[in-house]
């Protein structure tokens, strides 16, 4: 079910500034992999290119492949739409639909694409909240606004929407930077459990975060304010952590960075 | 020796002297009083005059005394506080008293005969007669209006706010704020001037044609608004569940906003529903009861409104006529106004 992803050449513009520089990794299959690094290097940039969201942005553009198991998301004819059904999305804030209530938040993302029988829809509203460590704390007020819950119920409930399209690959930009660390520790766990059906890519400024969920660790840096973001190196996460091969990457991670 | 104690024996810079809480009233009451002295001494007849007095009497009090007790940022804080008050207060004046008049005379002829029955057997001089063909008329060409203008303008706003780049969203924008400034009168000889190109009589549909475009930039722009107010993280949420663009607006942006654009809806409707020069153009007027708004000349409540009261002139009944149909105006209006914010408190996002 999970898919690799490869990237090559990839350069990502807002408009006429040049956000990211010629970024090439393989993102594993059935694995965490963490981006850390500075604010404004493009992590986040970079993240969004994966499901083409990054075009959403008035003026987003990019050059480059991104081979979703040998198919490239930018090729010529590629739907936007079906990319993003493959490449699911958990944003920093969480972002519940303010209308619907918890039930209708999971069952949104079949909902709005169609073609789904009623009956198969609590089945899957559960197998998604149960995915989401969810159920046992939502299960009996499914029909209550999901903006009710607490910011880290919040935050499982997008995680739960996210699960419930099945998609190849979950991203995840920031999801624990508006959690207390109670709720972070419950998607940390959650991370583990998911990347058993999922490839997960998830963007953190919090390094021992990145030490703790992830396989492989992306470093990106910019050489200056207004200069494109590039990647520096990728490892595995212990590497990284411990035996860099790049300097600034040692210096980033050990707090000696500028 | 404790600390207690010294802060006993200290005067508190933190506490000043202030002013006890019915202080205000009492301000007010004793310049209100003075007020009224001095208007009857002064000779004064009008009341306005000893409100206006007694306003300024009020402030000036107020700051004297706050600033000899409390000090003068204090004083300054409750000057602010009484100006804000009496500008309230200029406000509602006349919105009170306009309610207060147009009930007080509406009332007279108002009942149920009244709201059933036309004007097409009784003279405009003569007792009794309604407005039943006028409230007919005015619901028809409304109505139309309401069905023409109101999805064009909202969909005009989601093109802006969720499509539009670039030249044409920026030729669109003038436009409507160009529109927005269409003396009605100017959109009644618009379509005027298309009907007598046709060589047709004055009818119903007509007058809500240009109803509609008076009605059209205010629906755009409270749209506009409201749709602007939609956290673009919803759209983001739902676009990256593979969500096409348009079931996202369909499905997250305008269910998230639906409150607000009916208010915004209802508030052009009640715009309309009082606009005279556009219906005595097009429409006409017309005693009987017409109930097709296609063919022959109706009425509207405004337009009954303003010939009742032209033809008032040694008529008490005309001239009461014209003030009962005023108030079943504002009552409709009211209505709408309540329906909106029941509506809009219904769909808010809990």
């Amino acid at each position: 079910m999970a898919k690799r992803i490869d990237v090559s050449g990839l350069t990502a513009y807002y408009g006429a500034h040049k956000a990211i520089e010629d970024i090439s990794m393989t993102v594993e299959p059935r694995s965490v992999t963490a981006f850390i690094g500075p604010s404004g290097c493009g992590k986040s940039t970079f993240l969004r290119t994966l499901n083409r969201m990054h075009e959403v942005t008035p003026g987003g553009r990019v050059e480059g492949k991104v081979l979703l198991d040998s198919e490239d998301l930018y090729g010529a004819g590629v739907d936007p739409v079906a990319v993003r059904r493959e490449v699911g999305m958990v944003f920093q804030r969480p972002n519940p639909f303010p209308t619907m209530s918890i039930f209708d938040n999971v069952a949104a993302g079949l909902r709005l694409n169609g073609g789904y029988k009623k009956s198969e829809l609590a089945d899957v509203v559960e197998k998604s909240l149960r995915g989401a460590n969810l159920w046992n704390e939502v299960k009996d007020r499914l029909n209550k606004p999901g903006a009710g819950l607490s910011g880290g119920q919040q935050q499982r409930l997008c995680i739960a929407r996210a699960i419930a399209v099945e998609p190849k690959v979950l991203l995840m930009d920031e999801p624990c930077s508006a959690l207390d660390p109670i709720s972070t520790l419950a998607i940390e766990d959650l991370m583990g459990k998911l990347k058993e059906q999922f490839t997960i890519v998830i963007v953190t400024h919090n390094m021992q975060q990145a030490a703790r969920v992830s396989d492989r660790t992306a470093f990106f840096n910019l050489a200056g304010v207004g200069q494109p973001g590039r990647l520096i190196e990728l490892d595995d996460t212990e590497r990284i952590f411990s035996n860099p091969s790049v300097q600034a990457t040692e210096d980033y991670i050990s707090g000696r960075f500028g | 020796m404790s600390t207690a104690a010294i802060a006993e024996k200290r005067p508190s810079s933190l506490r000043g002297a202030s002013l006890p809480k019915w202080s205000p009233y009492a301000i007010a009451l004793g310049s209100l009083a003075l007020a009224v002295l001095i208007g009857t001494l002064g000779g004064l007849h009008s009341r306005v005059q000893w409100g206006l007095i007694a306003a300024l009497l009020f402030i000036l009090g107020t700051y004297g005394v706050s600033a000899r007790v409390e000090g003068r940022r204090q004083a300054k804080d409750r000057v602010a506080t009484s100006l804000v008050w009496v500008a309230f207060l200029l406000a509602v004046v006349p919105l009170v008293s306009l309610v207060w008049t147009t009930v007080q005379r509406g009332v007279k002829v108002l009942d149920v005969y009244f709201l059933t029955h036309s004007m097409g057997v009784v003279a405009d001089t003569e007792p009794g007669g309604g407005i039943y063909h006028a409230i007919i008329g005015s619901l028809e060409q409304v109505g139309l209006a309401t069905l023409i203008g109101a999805p064009i303008g909202v969909l005009t706003a989601i093109y802006l706010v969720e499509y539009g780049r670039g030249r044409l969203a920026q030729a669109v924008t003038f436009f409507v704020d160009v529109m927005t400034g269409i003396p009605s009168i100017v959109a009644g000889l618009f379509i005027l001037s298309l009907m007598l190109i046709f060589k047709m009589q004055p009818f119903g549909f007509a007058g809500s044609l240009a109803l509609a475009i008076l009605m059209m930039p205010v629906v755009v722009r409270s749209t506009e608004e409201m749709l602007k107010l939609v956290p673009n993280e919803l759209r983001e949420a739902s676009l990256a569940l593979g969500v096409p663009k348009w079931r996202t607006i369909l499905k997250v942006v305008l269910p998230t906003s639906i409150g607000g654009i009916t208010t915004g809806i209802v508030l052009s409707i009640a715009r309309i529903a009082g606009e005279t020069a556009p219906v005595l153009l097009l429409v006409f007027g017309n005693p009987f009861i017409n109930t097709n708004p296609f063919e022959g000349a109706q009425s509207s409540l405004p337009l009954y409104i303003y010939q009742q009261y032209a033809n008032s002139v040694g008529s008490g009944a005309a001239y009461d006529r014209a003030w009962a149909a005023s108030l079943t105006l504002i009552a409709f209006v009211m209505i709408l106004n309540l329906g909106a914010r029941g509506i809009a408190r219904w769909k808010a996002p809990r």
